[in-house]
């Protein structure tokens, strides 16, 4: 895939203006991740009523593969019951953004999918998320 | 100055000529060092002091030459040469088997923020370990080192000053013998972290008068896994060896041994042969060049690349202005673009740049930054390769509408 097709309108602009950045009042799910080859870093809170993702934020730095990636997702889960929507797959998350990526920057676009799972099980209580 | 030279140079990425821009992070190598490494496999592999048998006394030959080629060419002798892997390694030596026994709780080791983890890390180690302080020289909102703030900190008489001598990502020149000449007045050792240096401009260690300084063979034309570590020799004769093994001793006893001359007393178990010997090639082949020249080429190629940068719109260029306070290092970023954006985009016009937070975190924190893009130049790198820079740079400003 060639740069501009990767950098597509909808990625820039998701960059640009993240939906659901910043961070809520009352979470009463969270969690935090660091991708260590390059320092990006994503955090993601959500509130929590009767089992839906009432709301979910989002912070952190990175590149806009990532960034997207994670407003692309809290566009999709958000109102969702958080069982189900704890139970995506990776695959569902790089269809959200719908551009192919070489394996260095898969993890760009999964990171903010990672610090989600994280969250949802954190709250779910089982604490289980395999990489 | 010496493209040719280079075998991968000449092949091609994406259908794109090869431009290298990440020579900081490492070297590609020269065909004669590529050779020479191949040759040594082929006529005289064996292992070193070990053996009485011809191959034996070829392959230490060979390994004990190269061991005194980078003596004389960073102005040492050949007892003050320690191979070791890389800096890092260097520096854990020094932190092991030098600061450790020296150091007491409240002692303080004096660091700079513009240092590459490999800097910072060994002497977190150590200070937890001795209770010692670890303090840091700030930077100037040009990216140098905040003299004021060293004399200062050299007062207090550290026991140690750790400080690289050129910025892996402002390219800063530090004034390193000045620093060593404070330093010694104020009765501190001085390492310097030369990883930078040695591979771009003359480095003698005499005329710095530096206590340690390490360098990594992988980082100025030679072989991975291979380094060097410098050291007084009155310092290296005074202290205990840092890993324990065959060709580091004298005699070995059950209950005691005893340990060999400088340098092996440093080297234990089977060195990097090759790669010693591939590193006296690049060394070699560098002092052929002759360093001075290396410099020159590199400061042109680097104000060159500075001028045309700067007349690239929305580009943020780190570290000194003035190109003569830098060497062939450019950090910088394109508006409100991530580095690995633009680092993707590079890449598909075959373009290597580096980006991230090139193993400086603290360094990032102080320039307000996460990651930065950086170009790196080297004996290779030649006009075109900027010039085909700056093309894949106004291309990415068009992939990120800017
Ligand atoms: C200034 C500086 N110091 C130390 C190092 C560490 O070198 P090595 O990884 O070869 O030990 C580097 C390499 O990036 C460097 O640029």
């Amino acid at each position: 895939m060639n740069a501009e097709a990767m950098y597509a309108e909808t990625i820039m602009d998701h960059y640009r203006h993240p939906h659901h950045y910043g961070a809520l009042p009352v979470a009463n799910a969270h969690a935090h991740d660091v991708n260590t080859s390059c320092g990006d870093e994503i955090g993601i809170q959500m509130e929590i009523k009767d089992g839906r993702i009432a709301d979910i934020r989002f912070n952190g730095k990175g590149c806009a593969i990532s960034q997207a990636a994670t407003s692309l997702l809290t566009d999709f889960v958000i109102g969702k019951p958080l069982d189900e929507a704890a139970r995506l797959q990776k695959d569902d998350v790089l269809e959200l953004l719908g551009i192919e990526l070489s394996p260095m920057r898969l993890k760009c676009a999964l990171l903010g999918f990672k610090v989600f799972k994280l969250a949802a099980y954190g709250y779910l209580g089982s604490g289980e998320y395999n990489d | 100055m010496t493209h040719h030279d280079f075998p991968l140079l000449q092949g091609t990425i994406n259908g794109k000529k090869i431009v290298y821009l990440d020579s900081a992070a490492t070297t590609q190598k020269p065909q004669i060092v590529l050779k020479g490494i191949t040759d040594f496999y082929t006529t005289a592999n064996a292992n070193v002091h070990r053996g009485l048998h011809t191959l034996s006394a070829r392959a230490t030959a060979q390994y004990e030459a190269a061991r005194q080629k980078i003596a004389r060419f960073i102005g040492a002798n050949d007892k003050e040469v320690i191979f070791v892997r890389n800096t890092t390694e260097g520096i854990n030596l020094v932190a092991h088997a030098f600061a450790k026994s020296r150091l007491k709780k409240g002692d303080i080791i004096v660091s700079t923020v513009m240092e590459h983890h490999s800097n910072i890390v060994p002497w977190q180690l150590i200070a937890q370990e001795t209770g010692a302080n670890l303090c840091f020289i700030p930077i100037t909102e040009e990216g140098l080192l905040d003299m004021q703030m060293a004399m200062e900190l050299l007062e207090k008489k550290p026991v140690l000053l750790a400080i690289t001598h050129v910025s892996n990502v402002l390219g800063t020149i530090n004034p390193a013998k000045e620093l060593i000449r404070l330093a010694h007045a104020h009765g501190t050792f001085v390492l310097v972290d030369a990883a930078q240096s040695v591979p771009h401009l003359p480095v003698n260690v005499h005329d710095l008068d530096c206590d340690f300084l390490a360098f990594s063979g992988h980082k100025m034309l030679g072989p991975t896994g291979i380094g060097v570590l410098f050291g007084k020799q009155t310092l290296l004769d005074r202290m205990h060896p840092f890993l324990g093994g065959g060709d580091m001793i004298k005699e070995v006893h059950l209950d005691k041994s005893t340990w060999n001359e400088l340098p092996w007393k440093f080297e234990a178990g089977t060195p990097d042969i090759a790669g010693a010997i591939g590193l006296g090639i690049a060394v070699d082949y560098l002092m052929t060049k002759g360093m001075d020249n290396v410099f020159r080429h590199e400061q042109e190629l680097l104000a060159y690349a500075l001028q045309k940068m700067k007349g690239v719109k929305d580009v943020i260029i780190y570290g000194p202005g003035d190109a003569t306070k830098r060497s062939g290092v450019i950090s910088f970023n394109l508006a409100d673009i991530h580095p690995h954006d633009l680092t993707t985009v590079m890449d598909e016009e075959g373009v290597m740049i580096r980006s991230g937070h090139h193993c400086a975190q603290p360094l990032m924190g102080a320039l307000g930054v996460t990651a930065t893009a950086r170009i790196s130049i080297s004996v290779y790198t030649t006009k075109e390769d900027i010039d085909t820079f700056i093309t894949a740079l106004e291309k990415a400003q068009k992939v990120f509408r800017l």
